[in-house]
């Protein structure tokens, strides 16, 4: 009895973690007033950043940066501040050059932190206390936990482009995304009505339009089936396979490619599917489970993806 | 034996009354799992669609016919399976471990099908991911409960059951920290894990069905079989050898067949609590405490509640799904703690889990 139990505790509360956060504004990141992002000098140490966890002042350029979320790696790779990590943590797998460590993001260790020396360590999710751990030892900590929007993304990109004294080239990456982001929205014109189902892993569970990834979806005028589902599913509901079955959407996106080794073969397979519009009409998308996960420069790339997939189907219709 | 004519007529109609009152909750539930979900297909579709066996008659979309065929169908009958093993399964294992806090989960089943399933997900070959996780759960299941056995029959000699409890403990303990461990090494299937060992009614197909039949039916019918024999175990192990039962084999026989079933269920369906324990005492409060009624009452019942609690957990926030674990709890719990007060408490409770068939109080209760 208490077994069983004791597990369903654990579960819901890993859902919690890994699929919340996104979706509550209270725990984003803020634009910071005035000051550190305006600062267009690069060597402007000390400089007050802010993320998840308040205002954090860096008194020097950061030469030994630990990171433990892997959007924050690819952000700090990609404003120029690569050669600034020495150790990323087990799942910062990309770009190709992160130095991935088996350092742990959701189970951090941080005497093994510690044991890298490093001047600033940037994380996502905060499991314990890891933020002040990391203090006590004198270990500036910035968390950027997962942005429920494209605004804070971006926001998160220029804080650490403050924080690493690289903050023009920050600025010209935001900048970069949202005109590239900007043209592909002006360039949608999915056919009127054209539904996708969102899949997170082969259980069904699915985003809604008030998730970081669902805003992207509906950004570019598609439906959402997974919106039919009321509040208080957090934005992540479990879907009925027959209700999927029954809304047969046009569009198929899986971002489960990796985690569960779903294809568009898998799915045609699964009882009841293989009559779906998207499996006969080749609507099904395979996504990098990596990089619909993230919320990093990478997100460009998703959309792109998901641009092009709407683009096929409403040139088939 | 020296029970009077009259409370043996009593006591036999009692039982046919409570099993066909089984049956028709056990028909009604199939027919309600049937017509209720998500999409609506209306009763007399649903009616008309049974009784042309599948092929979907005129005035029903194509659709409807396979969202029936190929997704209620095997899932109604797959919860019912797992109802069945799960209920019947913590019947046998509080009869004969004398423990009416006895649970399908008890000896380690739970822990091994959990290892099982994580060393398939983190370590498996992808791609045949489909049948690889429950065989390999199903395997787990049966060593977590054998190692348990093991261990148990090996310490402590003479008390047999304290032992195989402790052993039971120890053996989920070191099992799970197995698990934990390498779900550690391998974070990124930390999700799949939870989400596999939580409850997967929400994907069931005929596979399912195919893959638990076997050994549901192999497992129930042995424990059907023996049901007369619980009674006998269940007073104590020394006065069933006085009788001339092999306890030591009778035991043996009835936790592998309960295993059996509990590990098939686990295997198809994740872990779903609280059946084992509310369904035969709810039954044992029902008919009386006599394995006769309380073992084939539990398999009925095992498998309508389980049939009606999925029905919920995929209408009450559709299209969304509740995890079934959820809502087993959350209604099982409150209903017993209800039943358990109407009818004394727990020494009510205990006693008619101690009280056999041949002793006088059970006609008594029967009644």
């Amino acid at each position: 009895m208490g077994k069983p139990l004791g597990i369903l505790v654990a579960v819901a509360l890993a859902f919690a973690l890994a699929a919340c956060g996104s979706d509550d504004p209270a725990t984003s990141s803020r634009p910071t007033g005035g000051g550190a992002t305006a600062s267009t000098r690069a060597a402007a140490f000390p400089i007050t950043v802010t993320g998840t966890n308040g205002d954090v002042t860096i008194d020097a350029r950061p030469e030994r940066i630990v990171s433990l979320s892997p959007t924050a790696t690819e952000d700090l790779f990609a404003i120029g501040a690569g050669d600034q990590v020495i150790a990323a943590d087990d799942q910062s797998n990309y770009p190709a050059e992160a130095p991935t460590t088996d350092l742990s993001g959701f189970e951090p260790n941080v005497e093994a932190i510690a044991g890298y020396e490093p001047d600033l360590v940037v994380y996502a999710t905060e499991p314990g206390d890891l933020g002040s751990s990391l203090e006590d030892l004198g270990i500036t900590a910035l968390q950027l936990d997962a942005a429920p929007t494209l605004d804070v993304a971006y926001d998160q990109i220029d804080q650490l482009g403050a924080a690493t004294g690289h903050t023009d080239e920050a600025a010209a990456l935001v900048e970069q995304m949202r005109s590239d982001i900007q043209a592909l929205v002006d360039g949608a014109d999915p056919a009127a009505g054209t539904s996708f189902y969102y899949e997170l892993d082969d259980t069904f569970y699915s985003v809604t339009s008030k998730t970081f990834i669902g805003k992207l979806f509906t950004m570019l005028g598609l439906e959402n089936i997974a919106d039919a589902v009321g509040k208080g599913s957090g934005g992540y509901p479990q879907l009925s396979a027959e209700y999927i079955i029954d809304s047969d959407p046009d569009l198929i996106f899986l971002a489960d490619t990796k985690c569960c080794d779903q294809s568009a073969e898998t799915v045609a397979e699964r009882p009841g599917w293989a009559g779906l519009a998207a499996v006969t009409g080749g609507g099904i998308v395979p996504l990098d489970d990596d990089v619909a996960q993230r919320w990093g420069p990478r997100v460009v790339d998703l959309l792109q993806q998901i641009s092009d997939a709407a683009a096929a189907e409403a040139s088939a219709a | 034996m020296s029970v009077p004519e009259a409370a043996v007529r009593r006591r036999l109609s009692a039982r046919a009354r409570a099993t066909a009152l089984g049956v028709v909750v056990l028909v009604a539930a199939v027919l309600i799992g049937l017509l209720v979900g998500p999409v609506r297909i209306g009763a007399a579709n649903v009616f008309r669609w049974l009784f042309s066996f599948g092929n979907a008659p005129p005035g029903m979309s194509e659709q409807q016919a396979l969202i029936l065929a190929d997704l209620r169908l095997p899932r109604v009958i797959v919860a019912g399976l797992v109802g069945a093993s799960l209920a019947a399964s913590g019947a046998a294992y509080q009869a004969v471990f004398r423990n009416p806090l006895a649970d399908p989960y008890l000896l380690g089943a739970a822990a091994g099908a959990g290892l099982g399933a994580t060393i398939a997900v983190a370590y498996g070959p992808s791609g045949a991911l489909d049948l690889t996780v429950p065989a390999a759960a199903f395997v787990g299941a049966l060593l977590g409960v054998g190692l348990a056995y093991g261990l148990g029959r090996s310490s402590l000699g003479g008390r047999a059951t304290t032992s195989l409890v402790l052993a039971g403990v120890a053996v989920a303990s070191f099992l799970t920290a197995v698990q934990t461990f390498l779900q550690q090494q391998r974070s990124e299937t930390l999700r799949q894990v939870y989400t596999w060992i939580l409850g997967r009614l929400g994907t069931t197909g005929w596979d399912d069905v195919r893959l638990a039949l076997p050994s549901v039916a192999l497992a129930i019918a042995t424990l059907w079989a023996v049901r007369r024999l619980l009674d006998v175990i269940e007073v104590g192990d020394v006065e069933a050898q006085s009788l001339g039962l092999n306890v030591t084999r009778l035991r043996l026989v009835v936790v592998i067949a309960a295993s059996l079933a509990t590990a098939a269920a686990v295997a198809v369906a994740g872990l779903i609590g609280f059946v084992g324990l509310i369904v035969p005492h709810t039954v044992r409060l029902m008919v009386g405490g006599s394995y006769r009624s309380v073992l084939p009452l539990s398999v009925l019942f095992g498998a309508s509640f389980l049939i009606l609690v999925d029905t919920l957990a995929r209408t009450v926030i559709a299209p969304a799904e509740i995890p079934i674990g959820v809502i087993t709890a959350f209604i099982g719990a409150p209903f017993f703690v209800v039943v358990l007060r109407r009818n004394g408490g727990a020494g009510g409770l205990k006693k008619r889990v101690r009280s056999a068939s041949g002793s006088p109080p059970d006609g008594r209760e029967a009644a």
